[in-house]
């Protein structure tokens, strides 16, 4: 069901300033927690909540924050992920519109939580009007004294800054985003070393999306077991999904976990255009596999969404009409992935431009015999083969559409035009 | 110099931000592309010069984003996003109705040099597609109506 948790407020035009957060209960969370909590306690109060990564691998927030070393004497560094640049997302930049405060709060208790007194947020670089409000956020945070020196008195000192990026979808990948950070060109770094122990200049790092983070106020003013009461057993809390396609109602809607797809298309979304009969649905951001229609009552959950084939994702819901074409739908994400990949290992690199040329020689009506399992290979020589998830990411829709929608492609192939056209016309 | 003083202050500002040097790179260049629309040689070089890291160094990195065009363009920058949501909703035709509009293909520039036609991928958006952004701001929902007038408004002020 809807759960208004991180939106409570999101209708009101004033919750972006700092006096009306405040009458809302904000900066309450980070005074608690900086006049009577240890780091330890936080995170263990995170931990507890079961919150989990909101960027796409679902990772447990508190466990994360504990992975920083205790006794190293290096600076420690939080970043907040506002790249959201994964086809179908758009949910954060909600948050930094209409509730950056939240943000900030919640990465002034995460940056208390690890032992770091500079945090950065880095925002895509499309994004002027969410990073102004940022900005706007942070000056007047520092203003009450809630950032920079001796915060409510406590003697803890955080400084907070905005990085904006450059129009690259690797630099959401958190180590291509360090880099990027440090001024260097967005490539993924190898792992080990992981960021908690070398992540921004070769420093102890925690990067946490932005959804993450602004849930981590709600759950230290009203406990982790009230946070824990939502959700299901594994996937725990409210989320943001973000509906797109040909529904008649898209949106940003924030679902108690575990809720069921349909009540997202069907309830809130207003079911599908006139006209349009559901053909397929991408549960979590574009690099998610495809789930069918008999799948839509399947649960928004980690888990759920697991065990029905794909993933949970960024929770981007993107709906999909009869009228569709799949091999229209795939050239589109191959052009995308063939676009953004940073070109450090092979695989990807060149795999993403041979999968564009085949897919796209298909889309154009000039498949040949072949083309299909030559694709098959392709993805297979990708998954699982690359420094960073972005090859993984290219081919689990190719490889899905492959799977589902097969006749499709042949069709293609056999007769060099679409076996269902893609029509929608703007108007 | 192609960077006004208040640029210049901007970027000496937000290299404060940071403990080492470099990471100013970044917000450098999207400060002068704010500014002056497009970026080369000549902006690294004075963005060299007010951060104190090699020319190299700053090329490097502005070559690998895509966002900030190399060459000028055109007074108002239409990136229509083509990616999937958007295109699930009519992104194609969106950019064909631009083209025969603007009486300019994709990738081009108007004779006036008014307006740049380009397509981009997903501008985080994708709830309220089709969108696209114009220099620094976002369009969506789009409507034939909807493109004619934001058009005819920036014809009006240019
Ligand atoms: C190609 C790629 C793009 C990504 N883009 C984003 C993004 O835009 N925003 C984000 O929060 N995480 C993104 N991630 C995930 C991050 O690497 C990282 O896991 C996340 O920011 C951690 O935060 P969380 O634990 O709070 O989810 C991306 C990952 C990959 C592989
Ligand atoms: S998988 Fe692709 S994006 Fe990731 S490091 Fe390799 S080339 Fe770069
Ligand atoms: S797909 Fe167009 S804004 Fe995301």
């Amino acid at each position: 069901m809807e759960k208004k948790i991180l939106f409570k407020y999101i209708d009101d035009p004033n919750q972006v300033d700092i006096d009306t957060y405040i009458s809302h209960g904000g900066y309450k969370a980070l005074e608690k927690v900086l006049k009577s909590m240890q780091p330890a306690q936080v995170i263990d109060e995170v931990k507890k909540s079961g919150l989990r990564g909101r960027g796409g691998a679902g990772f447990p927030a508190g466990m994360k924050w504990s992975f920083i070393p205790k006794d190293s004497p290096k600076p420690r560094y939080l970043v907040c992920n506002a790249d959201e640049s994964e086809p179908g997302t758009c949910k954060d930049r909600v948050l930094m519109e209409r509730d950056p405060h939240g943000i900030v709060e919640g990465m002034a208790i995460a940056a208390f939580a690890i032992g770091s007194h500079q945090a950065y947020i880095y925002i895509r670089g499309e994004f002027v009007y969410p990073a102004r409000m940022m900005e706007q956020a942070i000056a007047s945070a520092y203003g009450k004294g809630m950032l920079g020196k001796n915060i409510f008195g406590s003697g803890y000192d955080l400084d907070m800054a905005v990085h904006t990026g450059g129009g690259a979808y690797i630099c959401g990948e958190e180590t291509a985003l360090l880099n990027s950070l440090e001024g260097e060109r967005g490539m993924s770094r190898i792992r080990p070393p992981f960021p908690a122990i070398e992540g921004l200049y070769a420093c102890p790092t925690v990067v946490n999306n932005v959804e993450t983070l602004a849930s981590v106020p709600l759950i230290i003013n009203n406990g982790a077991e009230w946070y824990a009461s939502m959700g299901t057993e594994k996937s725990k809390g409210s989320k943001i999904f973000s509906l797109s396609g040909h529904v008649k109602r898209p949106g940003n809607y924030e679902l108690e976990m575990g809720t069921p797809l349909s009540y997202l298309i069907n309830d809130l979304g207003g079911g599908m255009l006139d006209g349009y009969q559901l053909k397929a649905i991408i549960p979590g951001g574009s690099s998610t596999p495809f789930l069918l229609p008999n799948q839509i009552d399947t649960p928004l959950d980690y888990e759920s969404i697991a065990a029905a084939g794909s993933m949970l994702g960024s929770g981007a819901v993107i709906v999909i009409g009869d009228k569709t074409c799949m091999v229209w739908v795939i050239d589109r994400l191959i052009h995308f992935y063939k676009h953004e990949s940073c070109g450090k290992c092979t695989p990807c690199r060149e795999g993403t431009g041979w999968l564009l040329q085949l897919i796209s020689r298909i889309e154009h009506g000039e498949g040949k015999p072949g083309d299909l399992e030559k694709i098959d290979s392709i993805c297979d020589n990708i998954f699982g083969r690359t420094i960073c998830p972005l090859g993984d990411a290219a081919v689990m829709p190719i490889q899905s559409a492959l799977k589902l929608f097969r006749d499709e492609f042949q069709y293609h192939i056999d007769h060099k035009k679409c076996l269902v056209k893609s029509e929608f016309e703007f108007k | 110099m192609i960077l006004t003083p208040e640029s210049v202050a901007k970027i000496k500002e937000k290299m404060g931000k940071y403990p080492h040097h470099k990471s100013a790179i970044l917000p450098a260049i999207t400060i002068a592309y704010w500014q002056v629309g497009h970026l080369n040689e000549e902006i690294y070089k004075e963005i060299s010069k007010i951060i104190n890291i090699p020319i190299v160094e700053i090329a490097e990195a502005a070559t690998f984003y895509t966002m900030f065009p190399k060459e000028p363009v055109g007074k108002y920058l239409i990136q229509v996003c083509h990616n999937i949501s958007c295109a699930l909703l009519g992104a194609d035709s969106l950019i064909e109705y631009l083209e025969n509009k603007l009486g300019i293909k994709k990738g081009e520039t108007t004779s006036d040099n008014l307006f740049t036609l380009i397509s981009v991928e997903c501008l985080g958006s994708c709830a309220s597609a089709p969108m696209m952004q114009i220099n620094d701001k976002y369009y969506e929902n789009l409507t034939r109506e909807k493109v004619d007038k934001i058009l005819e408004d920036m014809k009006k002020q240019a």
